[in-house]
C-alpha cells in the first residue's frame, strides 16, 4: 500500500463511494478527450511511469490552467520526495508516494526551497 | 557582473541543503542508483571512468576574480589542484569524491557559485558570446537576457524533467559568437524595422552522433515575449519529445521527424495560450535584471597603439580584440599551450589569472566555448605589461583563432564514454604546427576533437574536425572538414563537417592535418580566404586527394585492402 499525501499531510484514504468517478490520465493521453468529463470528477489521477518521466508536470498545468480543472489533482507512480516540489508548484494537490518513501519525512521537502524565479 | 541578492543566496543554499540529504539518503541505501544518478547529474555529479567528476556552473561564461580563487582552492583541497573548462563555458573537476560534493557545494554557495542543471535532463547552463557588453558589433549585453533565462529556467517546476538535456545560447551581437545554430534554442538578438529588439528564434541545432542545424522556427520575436515563448517550445518538447530511447529524446530530432512547418504551427498554437500571461517580460523586469550587474567604471581614454617587439605583436594580433568603449581592449588568455590539455589549468594559473584580472580587469574574468578566459576591460596602455605577465604563466600563446587554438574533449584519459583519447592527439597537433611564423601565415582555422560521437569536443563544427572511433578495441580517427560554428563574420554561413574518408591511426593524424593544410596553402585565392572558405568554395575532392590519392589511386589502394583481408 502505497502511502497519500493530500493537501500536505499524511492521509490514509477512506473508500471510494459507488458514485465517485475517477479519471486516470497516461503521459501520452490527448487531454481533449478528457476535457468533458473533468466537471464531474472526483478525482483526477496523472500518472508517473518512470522517476524521470516529466510529462505529468505539463498535463498538470494545462488541466488546471487550459481546462479549468479545479477538484483533487492526484500525482502516481514513481513519486519520491525529489519531485514534490515541483509536483506542488503545477497544481498538484495530492501524492501517492512510490514504495517505500517514508511519507511523514516526505512532507519537509514541500519546502525545499522557500523561493521562487517564476512567476506561475 | 551579475550580484546576488538574498533570494538568489538562499536558494543556492537550499539547494546545498537539498542536495546533502540527497546523498545521505544515497549512502543509507533509501534512493536507487537510477533515482539517485537523476538527482545528482542535475548537481553536476558524474560518476566517471577512474572517479566522479563534478561539473561547476558558471552561468553564461562570467567569472569574478573572487569566485576564480574559490575554484582554485576548491580543485586544491578537494582535487588534485587543477580543473578542466568546458565547451560549455563551464569549469570541471575530474577527482572529487562522492561524500565530498556536498562540502563544495557549501563552499562555492559562499561565492554565488552553485552546479545547478549542468547536467540531467533539464535546462542547462545558459551560454553566450564571450564579449557580451563590450563588442563594438554590439545589439543588446545578452549576458542581461541570459540572467533572465538563467532565472526562469532554474528549478522550473515544469520543465525539470525533460526527456533529454536542453541547451540554450543567446547571442547579443551582430556576428554570431554563441553558435546559435547547434543549440537546441538559439536566440540571435537583432532590431526591427522600427528599432525595437527582438530574437531570432532557432531550434532543433544540435551536435552529437546527429549532428543538425537549427532552423528558424521565428525571425523576430519581441523581448517581451522571450519566455512565454521558450515556455511554448518547451512544453511541446516536453510532452512529444521521445522518451524511449536515449539517442532520439533531444528536441532536434521531434523537429526533424515533425518537419519544421507542423512543429512551429505546434508551437505558435502552445503560444496562442501562454501569450501575454505571466511570463511576459516588462521594462520593469528587464531594468531590474539589468540593475544587478556591476558595470565597469571606465575611464574616458584616448585610443592608443602600443607598440612592442615582434613578440608582442603576434600576440597583439590573435589575443587582442575590439571594446566598443575607446581605450580599452579585450585579451584572450590562451589555455592552449603545447603539452598542456586544451582548457587545463592549475590552481596557481587560477590564482594568478585571478591577480591579473583584478589589476588589469575590474575583477572580471569570461570563460569562452573555445576554452579559453577573457580579461574583458583591459586599458590598451597596460597591453604590453599585461603580456609579459601572461607570458611569464604561460597563457600569451598567440594562438587565438589559429590551428594550435584546439578545441577538444577531456577524452579516453578522464572520460567513460570515450573510444579514444582526444589530449594526446591535439599535443602531437601542436607540436607539428609549432613554427608561429607558418601558424600565423595559415591563418583562421578551428580545429576540434571529440573523444566519441557524443561530440563534446564539438567536432562537426571545426573547420577540421577530429573524432575518435573505435576499431577493433584500437582507437582510430576519422577526419571531418568544412565545418563552421556560425556566422562569425559574415557570409560564413554555420556549417557541418563532412568526413573525408577512412579513419588514420593515432600517430597519423599530424601528418593528414599537415596535407590538408598544404592543399588549402596552394588554393586560397589570397590570404584573406579561410580554410573553411576554400573547403566551401572548391568541395571536398582536392582535400581528399590530397590525403588519399586521386580517385583512381584510391579505388586501387581499397581492392588491395580487399585481396589482403
Amino acid at each position: 500500500m502505497a502511502t497519500l499525501i493530500k493537501e500536505r499531510r499524511v492521509v490514509h484514504e477512506s473508500a471510494l463511494s459507488p458514485e465517485a468517478r475517477v479519471i486516470r490520465v497516461e503521459p501520452g493521453d490527448d487531454l481533449a478527450s478528457v476535457a468533458q468529463e473533468l466537471a464531474r470528477a472526483t478525482r483526477v489521477e496523472v500518472s508517473f511511469p518512470k522517476f524521470g518521466d516529466g510529462r505529468g508536470f505539463s498535463i498538470a498545468r494545462l488541466l488546471r490552467g487550459r481546462y479549468g480543472y479545479q477538484g483533487e489533482l492526484r500525482a502516481v507512480g514513481h513519486i519520491t520526495r525529489d519531485h514534490l516540489y515541483y509536483l506542488e508548484r503545477v497544481g498538484f494537490d495530492a501524492f501517492e508516494l512510490r514504495q517505500g518513501e517514508d511519507a511523514a519525512e516526505a512532507l519537509a521537502a514541500f519546502s525545499t526551497f522557500s523561493a521562487a524565479y517564476q512567476r506561475a | 557582473m551579475y550580484v546576488y541578492d538574498h533570494v538568489d543566496q538562499r536558494l543556492v543554499e537550499e539547494r546545498v541543503a537539498q542536495f546533502r540529504d540527497q546523498t545521505r539518503r544515497f549512502l543509507d541505501g533509501k534512493l536507487s542508483e537510477d533515482e539517485f544518478r537523476a538527482l545528482r547529474l542535475r548537481n553536476g555529479l558524474y560518476i566517471q571512468r577512474y572517479a566522479p567528476m563534478l561539473r561547476i556552473a558558471i552561468p553564461y561564461g562570467l567569472l569574478s576574480s573572487r569566485q576564480l580563487r574559490k575554484l582554485a582552492h576548491v580543485a586544491r583541497k578537494y582535487d588534485r589542484g587543477y580543473g578542466h573548462f568546458s565547451t560549455r563555458q563551464n569549469l570541471q573537476l575530474n577527482w572529487p569524491r562522492l561524500q565530498d560534493v556536498p562540502e563544495i557545494l557549501a563552499e562555492l554557495a559562499t561565492v554565488q557559485m552553485h552546479a545547478i542543471q549542468t547536467s540531467g535532463n533539464c535546462i542547462r547552463n545558459v551560454t553566450t558570446d564571450h564579449f557580451a557588453g563590450i563588442a563594438p558589433d554590439e545589439i543588446v549585453d545578452s549576458f542581461v537576457w541570459c540572467e533572465i533565462i538563467r532565472q526562469w529556467s532554474t528549478f522550473h517546476p515544469e520543465f525539470s524533467f525533460l526527456p533529454r538535456k536542453f541547451k540554450i545560447a543567446v547571442n547579443g551581437a551582430a556576428a554570431d559568437r554563441a553558435a546559435t545554430f547547434v543549440h537546441d534554442i538559439g536566440l540571435h538578438a537583432l532590431r526591427n524595422d522600427a528599432g525595437d529588439v527582438g530574437f531570432r528564434v532557432i531550434v532543433g541545432g544540435g551536435l552529437g552522433r546527429t549532428p543538425l542545424l537549427g532552423q528558424v522556427i521565428r525571425e523576430f520575436l519581441p523581448w517581451p515575449h522571450l519566455l512565454t515563448y521558450l515556455e511554448a517550445i518547451l512544453r511541446v518538447y516536453n510532452r512529444y519529445g521521445r522518451r524511449d530511447n536515449i539517442h532520439k529524446a533531444r528536441i532536434k530530432i521531434l523537429l526533424k521527424d515533425r518537419g519544421v512547418d507542423r512543429f512551429r504551427d505546434e508551437v505558435e498554437a502552445e503560444w496562442a495560450h501562454l501569450r501575454g500571461g505571466a511570463a511576459t517580460l516588462s521594462a520593469e523586469d528587464v531594468r531590474r535584471i539589468e540593475s544587478r550587474f556591476v558595470q565597469p567604471q571606465y575611464s574616458a581614454l584616448d585610443a592608443v597603439q602600443p607598440i612592442g617587439g615582434p613578440g608582442f605583436a603576434a600576440w597583439a594580433k590573435r589575443n587582442v580584440h575590439g571594446h566598443k568603449v575607446p581605450g580599452y581592449a579585450a585579451v584572450t588568455l590562451s589555455l592552449k599551450k603545447t603539452g598542456v590539455p586544451p582548457g587545463d589549468v592549475t590552481s596557481e594559473q587560477m590564482e594568478a589569472i585571478a591577480g591579473l584580472a583584478e589589476r588589469y580587469s575590474f575583477g572580471e574574468l569570461r570563460v569562452s566555448h573555445e576554452q579559453n578566459l577573457i580579461l574583458a576591460h583591459v586599458r590598451q596602455a597596460d597591453l604590453p605589461t599585461l603580456w609579459r605577465e601572461a607570458r611569464e604563466l604561460g597563457l600569451a600563446t598567440p594562438n587565438i583563432g589559429l590551428l594550435t587554438n584546439i578545441i577538444a574533449c577531456p577524452g579516453g584519459d578522464f572520460c567513460a564514454l570515450a573510444n579514444a583519447k582526444s589530449i594526446p592527439v591535439a599535443e602531437a597537433i601542436q607540436q607539428r604546427f609549432d613554427d608561429l611564423d607558418y601558424l600565423h601565415d595559415i591563418g583562421e582555422l578551428d580545429l576540434n576533437i571529440s573523444g566519441c560521437m557524443n561530440a563534446c569536443g564539438h567536432h562537426h563544427v571545426g573547420h577540421i574536425g577530429i573524432l575518435g572511433v573505435d576499431k577493433n578495441g584500437e582507437e582510430w580517427y576519422q577526419i571531418e572538414i568544412g565545418g563552421n560554428q556560425g556566422e562569425t563574420q559574415p557570409g560564413a554561413k554555420p556549417a557541418l563537417g563532412r568526413v573525408i574518408g577512412p579513419s588514420f591511426a593515432r600517430a597519423d593524424v599530424p601528418q593528414v592535418i599537415e596535407k590538408l593544410v598544404a592543399c588549402y596553402l596552394e588554393r586560397r585565392d589570397s590570404e584573406a580566404e579561410r580554410f573553411v572558405d576554400v573547403v566551401h568554395r572548391i568541395g571536398l575532392e582536392p582535400f581528399k586527394e590530397s590525403v588519399y590519392g586521386n580517385a583512381h589511386q584510391r579505388a586501387a589502394s581499397r581492392s588491395r585492402e580487399r585481396a589482403l583481408a
